[in-house]
């Protein structure tokens, strides 16, 4: 396949996905039934797994889906049926004042746009013939970030002991 | 591919995100909107990985996604002893630190 040609088909997989993450996350926080809401999640959160493929980082993206898609979808399921009883639909998800985050999202997204577009224009992305090898990214893990890695799996610990502890029935 | 465009994607992510935080009153959905603006951020990662062609960027990709789980397995212990003391996960409801 000529590498113009690969170009295409990636825009066009990007423009789809893209697409289907930004309807995914509106409906998100828009849905009025919290169990459908978690399932648009999951829409967006594979979605982002696509994106990272298309920018070359593998294992990131199949870290995606092991956490997200897998572990923190289950988390949210479960809080969900832990904190209450009904499941369907109700009417009042929103805070009587939701209405100003409309204009508080769109200025921001407008001067994100603006500032973007002003910054990296037409600017194109190398485009690598092959993944980020996992040995190189394991190497910089375990070589330079190393301490962050060691503070990272502290904070995991931390995290884990306070979860038992404030969720634990005494 | 520009890379603008994966830019862009994360800016409308956040944005939503932001609204979501904003706007939602149930506790799980505003986890869930948090989720939201983590992953927008970790596209800009990505993206600036591949555009200056360091590994770095997957690294802090990585520690976001482990930073996430943990946030949201603390987050949810949270609102599952609110729900206990309280029999509502209502945001508005805890008020309680008004003065």
């Amino acid at each position: 396949m000529l590498a113009a040609d690969l170009l295409v088909a990636q825009n066009i997989g990007f423009g789809v996905i893209a697409l289907l993450m930004i309807v995914g996350a509106l409906r998100v926080v828009t849905v009025n039934n919290v169990v459908h809401a978690a399932l648009w999640l999951v829409v967006v959160l594979s979605g982002a797994a696509a994106q990272y493929l298309l920018l070359s980082a593998e294992f990131v993206a199949i870290t995606q889906v092991l956490v997200y898609v897998g572990a923190v979808m289950v988390l949210f399921l479960f809080g969900t049926m832990l904190t209450r009883a009904k499941i369907g639909a109700e009417a009042d998800l929103n805070n009587k004042n939701w209405a100003i985050g409309v204009p508080v999202a769109l200025l921001m997204l407008g001067v994100m746009t603006w500032v973007l577009i002003d910054g990296f224009g037409d600017e194109k992305l190398p485009n690598p013939d092959q993944q980020v090898p996992v040995q190189a990214l394991s190497d910089d893990i375990f070589g330079p970030y190393l301490l962050p890695f060691w503070a990272l799996s502290f904070v995991l610990l931390v995290a884990v002991i306070g979860a038992i502890v404030l969720a634990r029935k005494d | 591919m520009l890379t603008v465009q994966f830019l862009l994607l994360g800016a409308v992510l956040f944005c939503i995100g932001v609204y979501g935080v904003l706007a939602r009153k149930n506790a799980v959905m505003v986890l869930m909107s948090i989720e939201l603006i983590l992953n927008s951020v970790n596209l800009n990662l990505l993206a600036f990985s591949q555009r200056l062609d360091s590994i770095d960027g997957n690294t802090f990709a990585l520690y976001v996604i482990a930073i996430a789980a943990a946030e949201v397995g603390v987050g949810l212990a949270m609102v599952l002893l609110i729900y206990r003391n309280r029999r509502s996960i209502s945001l508005d409801e805890l008020s309680d630190m008004k003065g």
